[in-house]
This record gives C-alpha cells, sequence and structure tokens, in this order.
C-alpha cells in the first residue's frame, strides 16, 4: 500500500461540491464582520466616528483598534526571536497609526455581510497621512520615515552566519570573483479559498470556538489562548475543516481572528468574517522580497573557494508568526546548496517597511537561497567559460563524504547528487539540445537552457535545534492510532492537510502497516478537540514528522495486539509474527489470529494478559533529531522571442529523490503544483506598490497567476535516498517544485539571451523588462 | 464581494427597456452579460442604484445575413458569435476575435453588446469592429439610428451612446477570408496589451489596433501604405502618429515595437488567406 497510487479519497467530496469549508459553517444568531481599512500605507488615526454606521439598520456593533486595546486583547506575539530583534506591538487593530493599505482599523458586526459592509464604509476615519517607505533598501537609508517608534532605522533585525574574516580571505585570494546583485521581488499568496472565520463564545459555558481556515490549529489555540486572548486552553476549541490551500499564508494568526473572537464575546453572538479576494491581496501575509548582493569566489579549477551573501529583506509592517525565521535559518543556512564550499559568510539586515507583513510563502527561505546560488553559478559558468552542467558537477558534495556539515551550521545526513543530474540531464537530451540551441541561434532563434540544482532542509524540525536557534516552540508532531473493536482504526494526526492528501497517504500507512483495506481508516485532523496536540502543516512537515508520529503508534498498537496473540495462541510473545493483517506462530502452519479478532479481544477484555489493560490504542510524539533534505535538478527549456520579449517555457524536467514515497501520483501533484507556483515567480508574478504605498497588484487582473495553458507537461522521475532520520525514509515534497523551478527558469531564459551580452535581469522576467535589455544591448534605447 | 444596494429590474422587451432607462436615467446600468459591470460593482468602484437587465427579452440574441450585411443581436454571447456558422462564412474576422476574449466562462456569459458598449480600451471586440467598418444599431424611444464603429468609440469606456439609448444590434458587411487578428494577451488579465486585426478587401485593407492606446483605433498610415501597394511592408508603420503612453504594460517603445510586431503578424496572416 506504501508506494501505490491510490486515488486520494478526500477527492469525493471536493469535486462534488460538497467539502465544508469554514464559510459553509452557519451557526444560529450569527453576525458578520466587515473591516474598515486603511486607505494611506502610513497614516495617524485622530479619530474614528462610527455614528453614522451604528445608527444603520442591522447594524449591532463597531469596535475600534483602541476598543480591543482597552478591552484587554495583547498584541500578537513573534514565534520566533532572535537576539536584538526589534519587535514593534502588533495589535489587532491599529491603535494610533497605520502602517499599511489595508491594515485593519475598525471593525463593523451586522446582521448581513452586505449591510456590514455598507455599513464599513460609513465609518469615518480622520486620518493624518505620514510619510511611507515601500522597500527595504529604501526603509535603511537615513533620514526614511520611520514605520515604528522603537525600530530605529526601520532595522527589525540583523543577523549572521558563517566565518566572515574566512570568507573575506577566501575571496581576496579567489582566481575569480563572480559578484551579482539579486533582487527576489514581492509574491502574493492566493489560495483558492480565501481566509475566513467565525467565532462563537459560549457564555454559559464560558467557552470559545473557532473555525478558521488554518494550516495548525493547536498553534492558534495556544498562541491566541495563551497570549492573545488569554483564555485557558480547555475551554478553546479551535477547528480546521477543509481549508482550501494555505502555502504558508494560513501558518500564522491574523487580525481578523482575534477581532472575531474578542467581538463574539463583547457582543453574545456568533462572528463571521470572510475574505474578499481584493481584501486576501491586502492582508495575507506576502513571501519574499529580498535585495541581495553576493559575492562567489572560485580558484582556477572552477571549484567554489568562498561565498558571501548580504541580503535586506523587506518584513512588511509588522512581524507575523514566522517572519523572522524565513530570511535567516530557513535561507542562510542552504546557501551551501549541494555544494562542497569550504567558507561562507551571510548577513541579513531586515527592515519594517509601510507594507503588507511578509512571512513564509511555499519553499520560505530555501526559494531565495536556491535563486542566489543557481543563478550565480549559472552566471559564473558565463565567466568561466563552463558548461553549467559540469561547474555544478566540479562542486558538488562528494558522496563519500556524508554526513557532511556545511559552513552555514546544517549537517546534511545524506545525499548523492550526480545521479540526479545525470538522470535530468538524459532525459532533457542535453548535449542533442545544446546543438539544437547552436543551431537555432544561427537563425535568430533563442533558445534557453536552464538548470537548477537544489536542496532543501525540510521535515521540520528538530525540537532542540529550533528551540537553540530562536524557535518559541518545538517542532515534533502527534499522531494517534485509535483501533475499534471490529479492527477499524481511526487516526488522529496533529498535522494538517489542505490540499495535500493525509487522509489518503496516512490511511495508506496504516493499512500497509496493518494489512487492512484503505477504507477500514478514518484520518481526523484540524480540531483541537479531538486531536491530543499537533504542530500544524507547513515546511514539507507532514509525511516526515506527522507520518512518522503516526508510525510509532501503529508498530506500538501492533505489539501490544501481538502480545494478546501470543496469550491466545499460547505462544512465546517473541514466536508470534504480523503480516498481512494476521499474528501467527512462526513454524507453526494455522496458529493464526486476525488483527480483527485480537481488536475485539482486547476491548471486551475476557481473554488477554492478566497484567494487560484493555483497549488497543496509541499515541506518539514524534520529534525528529535532524531536518530532511530533499535535492534534486530541475531543467527549463524555454524560447524567447526577440521581437516581443515573450518567453515560452516549451520543456521541463525534474529529479527529484524525497526518499520513499508512500503516494507517487500525490508527490507528483505536490512537484506539479510547485513547479508551477515557481516557474510563475520567474516569469510573471510580482507584487508591485507605487511610492506611496498603493498597492498597484491588487487583484488578479493585474497579478499573474500562472494559468495551466502557460505551462508545458512536467516530465519527472527520481533518484531513492531514504532518509535516515526517519522510520519511514520519507523527505518532503511540497516545496520542492518551488524551489527548485524558479532558478531553472530564469536561468534558461538568461540562458537564451546570452548571445545578446545580457548576463542577468530581475525577475519577473516580463516581455517587456526582455525587450528593453535586448534594445539596450544591440545599443538601442 | 458585495455590491451597493441596488433595484433590479428586469426588462421585458426592448421597449419597457427604453421606459425602464429614461425613468431612471444615469441612476440606471443596463446589464448584459454582467461579466464587466458585475465585477466593478462588487468592487464597489461603480454603485448604479437600478439595474435593468436585458437578459429575458426576447429577440435580441438572433444571428442573421440579409443583404450583404450580417446582423446580430447584442445580447449574442461571445461563444455564440464564435461558433455562429453565419459570422464563421460570412464575416470569419468577426468569429476569429469573439473566440479570443477572455476564457469559455467569459465567453459563455458575455455579450457582444454589452462588451461593445462597455468600450474597455483593451477589449478584442472594438478592433474587430473597426477593422470590419460595423456599426451598431442604437435604439432610442424615438426611433434607431446606425452609428459606424469609427465614430462609436469615443474614447477609454466611453462611446457614441446617448443618453436613454439602448444598443440592440450590430451590423457588419459580409466580408472575405482574407483577415486575422494578432493578439498579445497579459497574463494576468488576459486582455490584449496588443491586439491588431485586419480585415483585407480588393485592394487595401482596414487595420484597427486595441490595448495599446486610450482607445482603439484605426492605424491610418498603415491603410494607407496598403493601398499604396505596400503589401507586407506596411506593417512598418504600425507606430506612425500613435501616441504611446508608459505604464507598468511597458515603455512608449515597446508599446509601438508591438504594434509593428503583432502589425506584421495579423497582416502576414491575413496576406496568407487572400
Amino acid at each position: 500500500m506504501i508506494g501505490a497510487s491510490v486515488k486520494r479519497k478526500e477527492d469525493g467530496r471536493f469535486l462534488t461540491g460538497r467539502g465544508k469549508y469554514t464559510d459553509d459553517i452557519t451557526l444560529p444568531g450569527q453576525l458578520h464582520a466587515a473591516f474598515v481599512r486603511s486607505p494611506y500605507a502610513h497614516a495617524k488615526i485622530r479619530a474614528v466616528d462610527a455614528s453614522a454606521a451604528r445608527a444603520m439598520p442591522g447594524v449591532r456593533a463597531v469596535f475600534t483598534g483602541a476598543d480591543l486595546k482597552a478591552g484587554g486583547v495583547n498584541p500578537i506575539p513573534v514565534g520566533w526571536l532572535h537576539a536584538g530583534i526589534n519587535v514593534a506591538e502588533h495589535h489587532a487593530m491599529a491603535v494610533d497609526a497605520a502602517r499599511y493599505v489595508g491594515e485593519a482599523v475598525a471593525v463593523v458586526l451586522a446582521d448581513s455581510a452586505a449591510t456590514a459592509r455598507d455599513a464599513a464604509e460609513a465609518v469615518a476615519v480622520d486620518y493624518e497621512e505620514l510619510a511611507a517607505v515601500v522597500s527595504a533598501v529604501d526603509a535603511l537609508r537615513a533620514g526614511a520615515p520611520q514605520v515604528h517608534g522603537n525600530a530605529a532605522g526601520n532595522v527589525a533585525f540583523t543577523w549572521q552566519l558563517g566565518d566572515a574574516a574566512g570568507t573575506d580571505a577566501a575571496i581576496k585570494g579567489a582566481k575569480t570573483v563572480v559578484r551579482q546583485h539579486l533582487g527576489n521581488q514581492r509574491l502574493i499568496p492566493n489560495a483558492i479559498e480565501p481566509r475566513a472565520c467565525l467565532a462563537s463564545f459560549d457564555a454559559a459555558n464560558d467557552e470559545l470556538t473557532l473555525y478558521v481556515t488554518s494550516q495548525n490549529p493547536h498553534v492558534h489555540r495556544l498562541i491566541m489562548g495563551a497570549f492573545v486572548l488569554g483564555i485557558p486552553e480547555q475551554r478553546f476549541r479551535v477547528v480546521a475543516p477543509d481549508v482550501g490551500g494555505g502555502f504558508g499564508s494560513k501558518i500564522f494568526i491574523y487580525p481578523e481572528e482575534v477581532v472575531a473572537c474578542w467581538a463574539s464575546k463583547q457582543v453574545g453572538a456568533p462572528v463571521k468574517w470572510t475574505a474578499t479576494r481584493s481584501e486576501a491581496f491586502l492582508s495575507d501575509s506576502h513571501g519574499r522580497d529580498h535585495e541581495t548582493e553576493v559575492e562567489m569566489a572560485f580558484d582556477a579549477a572552477g571549484k567554489i573557494v568562498g561565498l558571501r551573501v548580504h541580503t535586506v529583506a523587506n518584513m512588511g509592517a509588522h512581524f507575523t508568526l514566522f517572519a523572522p525565521a524565513v530570511p535567516t535559518y530557513l535561507y542562510g543556512t542552504l546557501l551551501s546548496g549541494q555544494y562542497d564550499i569550504p567558507v561562507i559568510h551571510v548577513s541579513v539586515t531586515a527592515a519594517y517597511t509601510n507594507t503588507v507583513p511578509v512571512d513564509a510563502y511555499r519553499g520560505a527561505g530555501r526559494p531565495e537561497a536556491t535563486y542566489v546560488l543557481e543563478r550565480t553559478l549559472d552566471i559564473a559558468a558565463g565567466t568561466l567559460g563552463v558548461d553549467p552542467a559540469e561547474l555544478r558537477r566540479r562542486n558538488f558534495i562528494a558522496p563519500t563524504k556524508f554526513p557532511y556539515q556545511t559552513a552555514v551550521a546544517l549537517q546534511y545526513d545524506s545525499g548523492n547528487y550526480a545521479p540526479a543530474l545525470d538522470k535530468a540531464l538524459g532525459m532533457v537530451g542535453y548535449a542533442q539540445l545544446r546543438a539544437e540551441q547552436a543551431a537555432a541561434r544561427a537563425k535568430g532563434r533563442y533558445i534557453g537552457i536552464g538548470l537548477s540544482s537544489y536542496i532543501e532542509a525540510c521535515g521540520l524540525a528538530p525540537s532542540h535545534v529550533v528551540g537553540s536557534l530562536g524557535a518559541q516552540a518545538g517542532l515534533y508532531e502527534s499522531g494517534a492510532v485509535r483501533v475499534h473493536p471490529t479492527g477499524k482504526v481511526t487516526v488522529l494526526t496533529g498535522s494538517h492537510s489542505h490540499g495535500q492528501g493525509h487522509e489518503t497517504t496516512f490511511a495508506q500507512i496504516v493499512a500497509h502497516e496493518l494489512g487492512c483495506a484503505l477504507d477500514d481508516v478514518e484520518v481526523v485532523h484540524g480540531d483541537t478537540a479531538k486531536i491530543p496536540f499537533g504542530m500544524g502543516s507547513y515546511g514539507s512537515r507532514s509525511g516526515a514528522v506527522g507520518g512518522s508520529a503516526l508510525f510509532m503508534s501503529i508498530q506500538k498498537v501492533k505489539e501490544k495486539g501481538r502480545r494478546i496473540a501470543a496469550h491466545q495462541l499460547e505462544a512465546a510473545v517473541e514466536d508470534v509474527d504480523f503480516k498481512d493483517g494476521t499474528y501467527f506462530v512462526k513454524g507453526a502452519p494455522g496458529k493464526q489470529k486476525g488483527f480483527g479478532e485480537i481488536a475485539l479481544a482486547a476491548y471486551l477484555a475476557h481473554n488477554i494478559p492478566g497484567d494487560m489493560e484493555p483497549g488497543l490504542d496509541s499515541t506518539s510524539f514524534f520529534n525528529p533529531s535532524n531536518f530532511v533534505y530533499p535535492f534534486g535538478t530541475h531543467i527549463a527549456v524555454v524560447e524567447v522571442d526577440p521581437a516581443t520579449g515573450h518567453v515560452a517555457l516549451t520543456k521541463y524536467v525534474a529529479v527529484d529523490d524525497f526518499g520513499n514515497v508512500i503516494n507517487p501520483m500525490i508527490v507528483d501533484g505536490q512537484l506539479h503544483g510547485g513547479i508551477a507556483q515557481g516557474v510563475a515567480q520567474a516569469l510573471w508574478e510580482g507584487g508591485v506598490y507605487d511610492g506611496n504605498g498603493q498597492l498597484l497588484t491588487g487583484s488578479m487582473m493585474t497579478y499573474a497567476l500562472p494559468k495551466a495553458h502557460f505551462l508545458p507537461m512536467v516530465e519527472s522521475d527520481r533518484t531513492v535516498t531514504p532518509s535516515p532520520i526517519n522510520p519511514l525514509g520519507v523527505k518532503g515534497a511540497g516545496e520542492a517544485g518551488t524551489i527548485a523551478s524558479t532558478a531553472a527558469t530564469a536561468n534558461a531564459v538568461l540562458d537564451a539571451l546570452a548571445p545578446f551580452g545580457i548576463t542577468h535581469l530581475d525577475m519577473p522576467l516580463t516581455p517587456a523588462k526582455i525587450w528593453a535589455a535586448i534594445q539596450t544591448a544591440r545599443g538601442g534605447h | 464581494m458585495y455590491p451597493a444596494s441596488f433595484a433590479y429590474h428586469r426588462a421585458t422587451s426592448v421597449s419597457h427597456a427604453l421606459e425602464l432607462l429614461a425613468t431612471y436615467g444615469d441612476d440606471a446600468k443596463v446589464l448584459a452579460g454582467g461579466h464587466s459591470l458585475l465585477p466593478v460593482m462588487k468592487l464597489r468602484f461603480a454603485a448604479p442604484a437600478h439595474l435593468i437587465d436585458l437578459g429575458r427579452v426576447p429577440g435580441m440574441s438572433g444571428i442573421t445575413e440579409s443583404g450583404g450585411v450580417v446582423t446580430i443581436g447584442a445580447m449574442a454571447r461571445h461563444a455564440d458569435v464564435a461558433s455562429s456558422a453565419v459570422v464563421r462564412a460570412k464575416a470569419p474576422l468577426l468569429a476569429e476575435v469573439a473566440g479570443h476574449i477572455g476564457d469559455p466562462m467569459i465567453r459563455n456569459m458575455g455579450t457582444i453588446g454589452g462588451s461593445l458598449a462597455h468600450a474597455d480600451p483593451a477589449a478584442d471586440l472594438p478592433a474587430a469592429m473597426l477593422a470590419l467598418g460595423a456599426s451598431v444599431v442604437l435604439q432610442g424611444k424615438g426611433g434607431s439610428r446606425t452609428v459606424g464603429a469609427d465614430q462609436f468609440f469615443v474614447d477609454t469606456f466611453q462611446t457614441a451612446l446617448g443618453a436613454g439609448e439602448l444598443l440592440v444590434a450590430v451590423q457588419v458587411p459580409v466580408s472575405s477570408a482574407a483577415c486575422a487578428y494578432a493578439k498579445h494577451p497579459d497574463p494576468a488579465s488576459g486582455y490584449a496589451i496588443a491586439g491588431v486585426a485586419i480585415q483585407l478587401g480588393a485592394s487595401g485593407g482596414r487595420v484597427a489596433l486595441t490595448g495599446l492606446a486610450p482607445r482603439p483605433m484605426r492605424l491610418a498610415a498603415v491603410e494607407a501604405a496598403l493601398a499604396a501597394g505596400a503589401g507586407a511592408a506596411a506593417a512598418d508603420r504600425a507606430a506612425d502618429g500613435v501616441e504611446f503612453i508608459e505604464d507598468a504594460r511597458g515603455s512608449a517603445a515597446y508599446k509601438a515595437n508591438l504594434a509593428r510586431v503583432f502589425t506584421q503578424r495579423a497582416l502576414t496572416a491575413a496576406l496568407a488567406r487572400k
């Protein structure tokens, strides 16, 4: 069952429109919330006059940021703290000043969503517009407008890793140094289901229930209950029902959820809010937004001898939950990639700006690191006159060197990079393709081939490691197996599926181990009232961490069943084995018991060992000893039309090593979606603000998400190096496509443009940008 | 997501719709396919107090040909225009352009009359109308008038449609297969960053541009070159006399280049079909 591409159990309800999402839940007497949002990127709030709104029929209440603060609602905390970090208070609604366009200033509760929206427009806010700053580089300049009073110069934090002096010496002594400025533009997540919440306070029992679009309901409960709202956890239930995509954006504790919870208690009625797509653009945490200076130093043999990276990261107006970890420990630690680099130094300056907060977005730091390495390597290949595939090969960590300690803290447990590269080169027909490229160039056609040999650290995370690095919680996972008297199984997992297919893959693990049918296993997730605890899903951790916790519980259940079987079969425990759902006495054909019989016996308790507790269930927590390290090589092939600058992605080959694979079809789907997202960053997507902090790409009419017909069919294959750090031998697959594909695609476009002498352009590589660069190269404008 | 409150009126006939228009005047908007109007209402960029729905008015979506003119009811959906045997045979440029609009959902709901009356400067249909020398029939309470496409498109989102008038039909002269539409779509919206429609005649032809300028326009210099027998080289004149404005989609020079490139592509295709 493990390794089988079984169809997804959950797709029946999704494909027939019977999924149950937060907005599908309706509670008696519920009110609808509409938020008044700042139209200014930076403005002092002088006064809020809600009298007209309050007077409208159907309006039940209006609250402001000051009301929340006075009502005892604490600021939303940050889940990852560095030494010297400047944490500015992040109130759910602006109290004294609004710091980005879209920041919530007040909320209206009304009988209908339409009335609430009408009334929100009637709330008069007296703003005093202040100067705003949008780019992180500008924010760090002397004299820039100050976003927060306690972050002088808008510095949110500075951070560094590696050997500064050693790197400096290596660069000074190198034969060749490649230097490049690399922008990594802002991205705006667009899950198909916008964020939503429904909070219901039950005064009779002093209990709060929150239905919310969350990737991690227990984390929501912990942070909102203990830190923001002051509600004891046993009186606070958080349910994340069917959730339609997250990509990281639904990890964080958002203002609207805090407001709905607090307001429900104030008005004595359930409070519901569902974001419009426009609100999603203005209030979901954005991703990426780096400006980087990179120096990569080589010896005469084309070996990398040192790497120095300085990055300015835009944090937006506030830290959301994971933000400080993203441009640091999820980025700087990955800057060795697949390469044997003796010294590395990375420094990061993070800045507050008057923009939407920036936090984890699919890949979270690792796409940025991969882009820095892989783009720079391609530039270096041009400088050194070495084929890009060959340059990578020369610098791969040799398979004999594992476990490999990088110069940036991580220890790779396993890896073998050349076979994945070779396989990808073979699939794409690399030598032939280079010949075709040369022939096409002679005819004025510009084909480009781009490689990306990536590694990621995922399966977040070894708790002791992340704790020492600033995480305010451990990143283990829980998995409970509850065997029913009939032998059917309920699985309770602390990880959360919002598209990943846990109901299928986790059931496959159980069915495989217990020898039962897939339909005999029910996977429950997303409800703090049912699941013991959990850290949720992000960082490609569900299989590696959540699946492993589940695996541990299955083994405990199997072992208890074995003892019951041995008792009933009158055999020594060590003589009893288990296979395909049957306990049997080794070497004694016919002496056997089915798993269902044993489960029933465990609950009837008429005939079990005398010292045994009845029942058959187990809860386990898996705390990984290390990250897992998926890797691979992706190759993109493009053709650039020099007349228009248009890029056609004509071929895409992916070879990945995800370790053991539970459901190849689901993993392929994850890979395809990730590739689409990463290609989109290279070619189409980009969140753009004007100088006043107005978001110019605030809708799907202006923000170019990828469409199916923009993309070729992905040709994929795998190498299999099982991870040694978890019992399933699995790694993560959710982010790999995104991590690899941006650099591969950008490299392909720049490779196509090489005949023009163009070495680099920042993403997105739009037709207008490419055409202008060609004109400049030709000595035009 | 939630538009401001409005009153909904379902017109039962063209004259009923005109009555409603006369009653509510500037407070009313006419609802056809709704794929331009409803989004701006949901975003609250528009908040008409009254909507007059033409969706149930009988006889407004027919497609017929007689006397060398193809007449298309204003409520004909883009998908119907694109797949109509009459349009494909007698005005193939219009069928080709209608097939380029948006995506299948938009083509199944959006109407030819609604799109033309909305007059988005990046819409596909206006280019076809100009290249075909087509006209619109505007019906008022006092009667109807026929306005050529050259006069109809006034400026960005502005047409010659008068107060109290309803666009009821489109008239297209029967045209040859020597035509083409070349489009560079915006990856986000699908609208034309550049779109060039060309209808060749016995000698010369009509060439129209959408997307690159504040309103769809004929490319007079290209047409003059074509009339003078320049053939495919006429495309070199596509940017002549057109003022391109730099914006998020590109510089003025880039837009001028797109005008030339897509004129050349459309012209090459049209000449090949001649």
